[in-house]
């Protein structure tokens, strides 16, 4: 099947990456389901119905030839599809099996604050065996998920899919629709995962460069440009290898609860229009995802209807949802292969006639380096390119000041770099999809089709999205969650807020309770999102309409950022 | 060549970083402006002044009421079916940040501790002597301030000597510690003690690199400098040189010390991540003895020694 990229990954155990066919629930479960695992599609709990009893409690798992127990809803990993109608209100009694303290967050639902299921600003969360009753209207339509806010409950799988049927029935009908929930499984203890970053921040990078990977450099592109290259970064003590904080090290990642191996698979006739609701449930993880040989028209973001745009291939961050339409027109299987980011591995899915059928699985993408870009944003001043320029730029953040709308802060122990000049465009697809051959989704593809709910901007607030790696550390303005106070917004304002990412990662960022409405780098309204990936050294912007009061929480999703102080509380009085 | 090159260059990148980062981490530290929240921020005017806010905002209307800010996007697009949520029935009270850790079971400030066994190995010197020697530390608390726990000492046929450090840490910049503390030295000889200032930290082109300043009884200081570097040949296969030099004030006979440079070591240790946490290791140590000093007998001016250890950490 798949050959993994050669060139210095060492991808540990085959079995741990592509994990076991007859894996997952099923061993929890008990043998007398796990037979059929092979040529059914997993038998996908969904409730529908205003009216849900949904309980949290352990199950134990084997996805790689070792038990786990994982957190689970009703027994099932992922949580039922919840099927609710626009419209309706909604009522979901949670109970808590588990014997720590949990709670369920309903991602990108507009509802009353004390609906929206963090621990602390919602409520008091479910305490063990206690129980808790959501109820809420519904007035929204779209694809979205749910998931614990508790500690790290989220990645040992407490989430689920959400699907909303608009209150006029799908404008955009298909004849299959099919959730793919895309996660991050890992065997090791999250509590340990963390340990071990806050000890060593690289400690899952299994792509550092080597020796070996200098002199093939030098050989190829001549001792000086090699030196040079690695001259930047060296000085910056910036790693172009870090693509990711947790890696295929540490994950198995998963489509529906089914490991590489286990290959969910949906059913379609040649011809039929499929609808595919892509969700990104992952702790840590960015997917980059496509159907070799098929185009994939995207016709929703974040639960919300965009324009269709036809692309090959989508990064889908932590807490995203994308819904594509595809239509497989001859008779074979087709592969939905999801790329982690860092391409260390992958998570894979079939589409296929029949039961049993599956199509090559392509090879996983030569690990990408971040790009000067990514460290020093628009490179577009002064007077070119070449590494001198550079070179007088890094590691003096007041440098820039005079040339640069608004002074850049100092670097300091919660920030260890700083961005001068932040780049604005929208097209870039990010680090390792750009030039790939492939039409790939930018953010600047996005386009409502129907008006933003600001219309105006009557205050704007910058935020800088720092951290340091080496201690690892997270924040919003240096500031970690523990040494911030609240960012007060006024009911009824509206809002411009200008996220300017200080960091070399990615970060997916999101606002409880109220829409990001994404803008284009002029100010114009592209659409309307609950979670808004931020790439490295990119300032982006969106509007908030401030219409929701309460207390609300603001954060970066990757789960370890968020616990390492990459968050905010947000009221809106 | 590059390799020894770099080498080269460790010990004086590593000599003088901690200076440099150290004079600058005055005005790297709590920086004005960095307060939040920005709440002040003037009221943005948008160029496209003039188009007016689309008929889907009509419900919304009443919302800002009283604000005549332009609209700021060109297409009439059809309405959306936003709908506001309900005020909350139960608010939250605002509750002390100790209980808001402990019911968001998230807490950025927690401590953690971390034990570090650098080298732990034997040695033999050309001359055919055996040592056992060590390198540990461990420190306690949370990204900023720690408590730092270090030790260092070799043991062989004649007897042991070493050195215990205890220091407060605290972070100044991105990548630079400053240290304050005590040191006691164990093994043969009078146990001196002394008091600790140094720094400690990532110097460019990823040299950990750590500079401390001794003062001890009868006006004896010291200066001990450390550098050291990695070179992967593979993502478990690395090659770590690392440089010390001990610098004295006074000599110190009982304890083999001489005023000025003491001594210098060098070091290479080739280790192989079993798990990042265990690694055994092979590698060489130069270790060179400066002054005229009677305790220290004339073979050991110059001596090479063959290690082999693990290096391992929880």
């Amino acid at each position: 099947m798949s050959k993994q990229d050669p060139r210095g990954i060492q991808l540990p155990r085959r079995r741990f990456v592509q994990g076991l066919a007859l894996g997952g629930v099923a061993a929890g479960l008990g043998l007398w389901r796990g037979n059929a695992w092979a040529q059914a599609p997993q038998p996908r709990s969904e409730l529908r119905g205003p009216h849900f009893d949904l309980e949290i409690g352990e199950l134990l798992v084997d996805f790689t030839g070792r038990k786990r127990i994982a957190t689970v809803v009703n027994g099932q990993l992922p949580a039922p599809l919840l099927r609710w109608r626009q419209g309706d209100t909604v009522t979901l009694r949670v109970r808590n099996r588990l014997p720590v303290t949990s709670s369920i967050h309903w991602h990108g639902i507009v509802l009353p604050a004390d609906m929206d299921g963090v621990p602390g600003l919602s409520f008091d969360g479910i305490p063990p065996g206690g129980e808790y009753v959501y109820r809420f209207a519904v007035n929204q339509s779209g694809t979205y998920w749910y998931h614990s806010h508790s500690r790290f409950q989220e990645q040992t799988g407490l989430y689920g899919p959400i699907v909303i049927e608009p209150r006029d029935g799908e404008p955009r009908a298909a004849g299959r629709d099919y959730v793919v929930l895309l996660t991050d499984w890992t065997d090791t203890d999250p509590e340990t995962i963390y340990a071990n970053l806050r000890k060593q921040g690289d400690y899952y990078n299994i792509g550092k460069r080597t020796v070996g990977d200098f002199f093939r450099e030098a050989g190829r592109d001549g001792m000086a440009k090699a030196l040079a290259e690695r001259r930047m970064w060296n000085q910056m003590r910036m790693d172009p290898t870090d693509l990711a904080d947790v890696s295929a090290l540490a994950h198995t990642y998963l489509v529906n609860g089914c490991t590489p191996a286990g290959n969910w698979t949906g059913l379609f006739s040649a011809g039929e229009k499929i609808r595919l609701r892509f969700i990104n449930g992952a702790s840590m993880t960015f997917f980059d995802v496509r159907i070799p040989g098929l185009k994939m028209t995207v016709v929703a973001a974040d639960g919300q209807a965009i324009e269709p745009v036809s692309v090959d291939e989508f990064r889908i961050g932590a807490a995203e949802t994308y819904d594509v339409i595809v239509q497989p027109s001859a008779d074979r299987a087709w592969t939905i292969f999801a790329q982690s980011m860092d391409r260390t591995g992958f998570a894979r899915a079939t589409l296929a006639p029949r039961m049993g059928m599956e199509a090559d699985v392509p090879v996983l993408d030569p690990r990408p380096l971040l790009s000067m870009g990514d460290m020093m944003g628009s490179m577009d001043h002064g007077t070119g390119h070449d590494m001198h320029d550079m070179d007088m730029m890094i590691g003096m953040p007041g440098m820039n000041m005079a040339a640069s709308p608004s002074p850049v802060p100092a670097t300091s122990p919660q920030a260890d770099m700083r961005v001068a000049t932040p780049r604005t465009n929208l097209d870039d697809p990010g680090v390792g999809l750009r030039g790939n051959g492939r039409r790939v989704l930018t953010y600047a593809d996005l386009h409502a089709v129907d008006a933003p709910i600001s219309p105006q901007v009557d205050r704007e607030i910058t935020l800088r999205v720092t951290g340091n790696m080496e201690r690892y550390l997270w924040s919003f303005d240096a500031k970690r969650f523990s040494d911030a106070g609240p960012l007060q917004l006024r009911h009824g304002e509206h809002v411009r807020v200008v996220l300017v990412n200080d960091t070399m990662m990615t970060h997916p960022i999101h606002l409880h309770g109220m829409w990001s409405e994404l803008e284009a780098p002029d100010g114009t309204f592209q659409a309307r999102k609950h979670t808004v990936v931020v790439q490295p050294a990119q300032r982006i912007s969106y509007r908030v309409s401030a219409d929701a009061p309460g207390r609300w929480a603001y954060h970066c999703h990757l789960l370890y950022h968020m616990e390492a102080g990459m968050f905010r509380e947000v009221v809106v009085a | 060549m590059s390799v020894r090159l770099t080498l080269q260059l460790a010990g004086m990148v590593g000599l003088l970083a901690p200076a440099l980062a150290w004079s600058q981490s005055a005005d790297m530290h709590d920086m004005p402006g960095m307060a939040m929240p920005q709440t002040d921020r003037a009221t943005t005017t948008d160029p496209h002044a003039g188009h007016h806010a689309s008929s889907a905002q009509a419900s919304n209307a009443q919302e800002h009421a009283g604000h005549d800010m332009p609209a700021t996007d060109t297409k009439a697009l059809p309405p959306n079916d936003h709908v506001p949520p309900a005020p909350p029935q139960h608010v939250m009270s605002v509750v002390t940040p100790a209980q808001m850790t402990s019911l968001m079971q998230m807490d950025d400030a927690a401590p953690t501790a971390m034990l570090l066994v650098d080298r732990l190995e034997r040695s033999r010197s050309t001359s055919g002597e055996g040592a056992t020697s060590w390198e540990a530390e461990a420190w306690f608390g949370h990204a900023i301030d720690r408590l730092w726990l270090k030790t260092e000492g070799e043991r062989d046929a004649t007897g042991s000597d070493g050195r215990i450090d205890l220091l407060w840490s605290h972070a100044w910049t991105s990548f630079w510690d400053g240290q304050l503390g005590v040191r006691q030295d164990i093994g043969l000889g009078p146990k001196r003690q002394w008091l600790a200032a140094g720094v400690q930290g990532l110097a460019p082109y990823w040299f950990e690199s750590q500079a401390t300043f001794y003062v001890g009884e009868q006006g004896r200081t010291a200066l001990r400098l450390e550098t050291r570097y990695e070179l992967l040949f593979t993502q478990r296969l690395i090659l770590e040189p690392k440089i010390e030099m001990n610098i004295y004030g006074k000599d110190d006979p009982q304890r083999g010390v001489s005023s000025g440079l003491s001594d210098a070591e060098a070091g290479l240790r080739l280790r192989y991540e079993v798990s990042r946490k265990f690694a055994p290791y092979v590698g060489v140590n130069w270790t060179r003895r400066f002054g005229s000093n009677d305790a220290t007998p004339a073979l050991h001016a110059r001596e090479t020694t063959w290690v082999a250890g693990v290096r391992w950490w929880l």
